[in-house]
């Protein structure tokens, strides 16, 4: 179909950087968190995310998107990969790239599913299953570098203690960051919640009243992504303040 | 001049099916959604469409069921970058539903339930690409994939076919849907790779 090029802005136009490792940590048993450093990189707001671009010597090239794990800081970009068994992209970026190996980005990406601290000053809760912790983190990680006084609210359903993502992150004092983890397999010994998947009550336990109006983000599975939301607009919240993105297979 | 991944080789090429740039082929169906799913009620309803000079019509659930629908299988392609090959849908065309609306407009505002809107050009809504549709898969289209009905415009990117939809305006100049004000792509053709706003 012919139509012509709607002509852009140039500068508005994102493109391909390189991205060079310049380091890389296990997050836990199945994820690994890929520091880059990315010349030419504008800054992100938390929540954002990536397109990451990789090319085979036959000129096969493929694409995913990943959140972003840190704080905006310089050219660095940070990403935390879930290694995905069967996929095409995760293991590679998991098991085969190493420092000092390039790889192409473009971004930042996407300006719904983000919390802009100039403009919000609503509490925040947060809503986390499995991986969806990543885009969340960059928040948390973003009002602790500001020393940012709005209440944050921390719910991080997860499957077992040894797959929670940055352990020693979430183990730091931060005042105003309130920290609920539900195990939905298998619960650390003696801890009072038996070990299930996500609950009204934990949303309700964990979150905000809902005439505290907070800015929701709920980030996980499709399926957790569905369940949450759902609970959190039947306990009273409204939709228009519940943001959501899920994580789907194929990575 | 593309960065070769050193020991990067992808998954074996299906030579058979070409995918747009920079996507990949899945077999399951991703969702992709800004926020909760709304409910819809049947007896609540209604798709409307509003012309440029503020003409209005519309259709409750039962006048569109009785309105002729076609079967499509259709490729679809979601800008997160999974594409779905031969999908099955049943729903009503928009030729159907616009051909007695009269409007000299050239941009559409595809509304949802839920407050979702995105944008395109009318054209795009003609000539048989694009539907109204209700079922996928010989099954009542569910929730959480835009039920009771969304749009479906599979030469675009997906996020274009929006769930829930309850409506079209009509515009002589072109307004921006939701994920459009945040910087994605007013067109979207998959197979120029416009993802994002300048692309």
């Amino acid at each position: 179909m012919a139509r012509a090029a709607v002509p852009g802005r140039l500068g508005a136009r994102l493109r391909w950087l390189e991205a060079r490792l310049t380091g890389r940590h296990d997050e836990s048993d199945t994820a690994r968190t890929l520091v880059f450093d990315v010349p030419g990189w504008p800054g992100h707001l938390p929540g954002q995310h990536v397109d990451v671009r990789l090319t085979a010597e036959d000129g096969y090239s493929t694409q995913r998107s990943y959140s972003i794990a840190n704080a905006s800081d310089g050219e660095r970009v940070e990403l935390t990969v879930e290694r995905i068994d069967d996929g095409e992209v995760s293991p590679y970026l998991v098991d085969v790239l190493e420092v000092g190996d390039v790889i192409e980005l473009r971004g930042p990406v996407g300006g719904w599913f983000v919390w802009r601290p100039d403009e919000q000053k609503e509490p925040v809760l947060l809503v986390a299953g499995g991986s969806g912790l990543v885009p969340l983190m960059a928040m948390i990680r973003t009002r602790r570098a500001l020393g940012n006084r709005v209440p944050f609210r921390l719910v991080y359903s997860l499957r077992a203690p040894r797959s929670q993502l940055f352990v020693p992150d979430l183990r730091t004092a931060d005042p105003g960051l309130d920290r609920t983890f539900l195990y939905s397999r298998s619960a650390p010994e003696r801890w009072p919640r038996p070990p299930g998947r996500i609950t009204a009550n934990d949303l309700s336990a964990g979150g905000w009243p809902p005439d505290f109006e907070p800015a929701c983000y709920v980030c996980g599975s499709t399926g957790f992504v569905e369940t949450a939301a759902g609970l959190l607009v039947a306990l009273g919240h409204d939709p228009r303040r519940i943001r959501t993105e899920r994580f789907g297979p194929g990575g | 001049m593309a960065v070769i991944s050193r020991g990067f080789h992808g998954r074996a090429r299906d030579k058979g099916h070409e995918l747009p740039p920079g996507q990949y082929e899945t077999t399951g169906f991703p969702v992709l959604s800004a926020g909760p799913t709304p409910v819809v009620s049947l007896d609540d309803w209604e798709f409307t469409v509003r012309t440029e000079t503020g003409v209005r019509y519309s259709w409750n659930w039962q006048e569109l069921m009785a309105l002729p629908s076609e079967t499509p299988t259709v490729d679809i392609h979601c800008v997160t970058k999974w594409s779905k090959f031969g999908t099955r849908w049943q729903g009503v065309s928009l030729d159907v539903l616009l051909a007695d609306v009269e409007s000299g407009a050239e941009y559409a505002l595809v509304r949802s339930y839920g407050d979702y809107t995105t944008n395109l050009p009318l054209e795009d809504l003609l000539d048989g690409k694009a539907w109204v549709a209700y079922r996928f898969d010989d099954e009542e289209l569910p929730a959480e994939h835009g039920g009771p009905a969304r749009l479906l415009v599979p030469h675009l990117y997906f996020w274009k076919s929006a769930k829930w939809v309850s409506g079209i305006q009509l515009l002589d100049e072109e307004e921006q849907g939701f994920w459009e004000t945040v910087g994605y792509h007013n067109y979207g053709d998959p197979w120029r790779e416009q993802r994002y706003q300048g692309d």
